[in-house]
């Protein structure tokens, strides 16, 4: 593969309701502030993947309603309806296919549109839907099957919320920074067994935006390149049913593509922070797994045993992930933001020290149908 | 059932609507301000090229550039193209059905540089014509609900 980086990046902070901006006004400032942060101007842009829904925009080609915003005009434009990560994994493909530098801006707000609709509308018209599953009622599912699986408790998983709204803290863009304990996750209202309220994303409404370019750009940024070392993406099937939840086969084929990739061979020795998608507490322990840091059922151990925590070996949402902001597709370029910034040093508080590589995580579809993992380094 | 059997094709049939609530943002919301306080559009000029839009909006894109200077225009504009539509319109915001014919115009505003589309309040072809000049209609301001139909439609008026 060719050499290609990371060498802008933007985030507006995450609120439950943007109420005085328009999705065009959430797109056109983390375009013109990814742009500043790279030191480029619009006409170094020649690519414009936009990262839009049309059941959460409510509006039929949604990519369309932010081409202006996104500084689409005159440009090749076009639109990912799925996680950031996967949108950057478009940009970096048109980078790699002869563009010099792609934008790739993604927006959503969870406070426009009915979330119970549109999660259920992800689902089969015809056997799943009429029966009310959504995102959370799925990932209970997921959670229910994981933790009889391996008898992980709830506890065990309730320490991820502790630890990511903990982390949040120190995270300017999160919306939900908690001084929180296990005890108050138990008592949390109970959503869908065996998830309670604080074992839950909120709704969120936030953009962010990358610009990926290939190495004659690069090398003129005002900030230091982040260079992709390895990426891969990987789904399976589409009914829940077809799938066994507690064993998340496309992240495990991912990961190990994209390390390949990258040349790691020990994950937990050589990558330095991770960045991944859990907008439910149980879910970054499964990811974990999947991406190969430590047995299956062993996840859960990792906190336990403070290496996902900031003083750990591995720290794990640094930025207080999903759990603290879950705008729905713009979290998966969070993550990737948020792995670019830690390797750059420039991740604030939330720095990991010496975070060469870095890994970040999005997933699409309920319970994680796929899978894109990122390798970030700061050398080419 | 190892042979293949005939039977009739089902469907699966949703019938509830899927509710939004879309902010408006700063320049929309002026627009709407601006009919229903002074009965008449505002648009904005982008410094870069001199374009004035309405409705105005942050950004004018050709330039990639902030839009901020809000400009006055006139309630009257021009017919640039219109179409007499003869199939029900069902209102998204209502349920209300529109009554059939009614036109549907783009209208050049007095004093800006975009096209404007509203509804033209005549359907006999033989008294519309591109080019016609037509004036507002706005709804009586305490029926004003801040949304595009606080304008009832356009009236030809030459």
């Amino acid at each position: 593969m060719d050499n290609a980086a990371i060498v802008g990046v933007a985030q507006t902070k995450y609120e439950r309701r943007k109420k005085d901006q328009i999705l065009a006004d959430l797109v056109f400032d983390v375009t013109r502030a990814a742009l500043d942060d790279a030191g480029l101007a619009i006409g170094d842009i020649d690519s414009v993947v936009t990262v839009s829904n049309d059941f959460f925009d409510g509006r039929t080609i949604s990519g369309m309603a932010v081409g202006d915003a996104a500084g689409g005009e005159d440009k090749n434009i076009s639109t990912v309806s799925g996680d950031g990560a996967f949108g950057a994994f478009y940009g970096l493909m048109r980078v790699l296919s002869g563009y010099k530098a792609t934008i790739v801006v993604a927006h959503y707000k969870g406070s426009e549109g009915s979330v119970p609709i549109t999660t259920n509308g992800m689902f089969d018209p015809i056997f799943h839907r009429h029966l009310g599953i959504d995102a959370i009622s799925a990932a209970a599912l997921q959670a229910d099957a994981y933790m009889a699986r391996f008898g992980i408790r709830e506890e065990d998983v309730a320490q991820v919320s502790v630890k990511n709204h903990g982390n949040a803290k120190n995270n300017p863009y999160a919306q939900l920074p908690m001084d929180i304990t296990v005890a108050d996750v138990m008592k949390s209202r109970k959503i869908a067994e065996p998830l309670k309220l604080l074992d839950c994303c909120p709704i969120s409404d936030g953009a962010a935006a990358i610009i990926i370019a290939n190495e004659e750009i690069a090398a003129r940024t005002k900030k230091k390149p982040v260079w992709v070392k390895g990426v891969a993406h990987c789904c399976e099937e589409y009914f829940l049913g077809d799938r066994r939840l507690s064993d998340p086969v496309a992240l495990q084929d991912a990961a190990r593509r994209a390390y390949a990739m990258a040349g790691i061979t020990d994950p937990m020795a050589e990558i330095d922070v991770a960045e991944v998608l859990e907008p439910f507490s149980y879910m970054e322990p499964l990811w974990l797994e999947g991406l190969g840091f430590c047995k299956p059922g062993e996840g859960a151990h990792l906190i336990e045993k403070g290496i996902t925590t900031m003083g750990g070996r591995l720290p794990v949402n640094p930025s207080g992930g999903a759990l603290s902001a879950n705008p729905i597709l713009v979290a998966g370029l969070a993550r990737l933001i948020e792995a670019t910034l830690q390797v750059r040093g420039e991740a604030g508080d939330r720095q990991v020290k010496n975070a060469a590589t870095a890994l970040a995580h999005g997933f699409n579809g309920p319970c994680g149908q796929s899978h894109c993992v990122w390798i970030m380094g700061g050398k080419k | 059932m190892a042979h293949q059997v005939e039977s009739e094709r089902l469907v699966s049939v949703f019938a509830y609507p899927m509710p939004y609530e879309w902010s408006i943002g700063l320049y929309g919301s002026k627009f709407f301000q601006e009919i229903k306080q002074n009965r008449r559009f505002v648009g904005i000029r982008c410094n870069g090229c001199g374009k004035v839009y309405v409705p105005p909006r942050r950004v004018c894109g050709p330039c990639f550039q902030e839009l901020a200077e809000l400009v006055a225009l006139s309630d009257t504009g021009v017919i640039t193209a219109f179409s007499v539509v003869n199939y029900p319109f069902i209102d998204p915001n209502t349920g209300a059905r529109r009554p059939i014919p009614y036109t549907y115009g783009y209208i050049k505003l007095d004093g800006a540089d975009n096209i404007f589309s509203h509804i033209i309040n005549e359907t006999d072809l033989s008294k519309i014509k591109v080019g016609m000049k037509v004036r507002a209609i706005f709804k009586d301001t305490a029926e004003m609900q801040g949304n595009i139909q606080d304008i009832k439609y356009f009236d030809i008026v030459a």
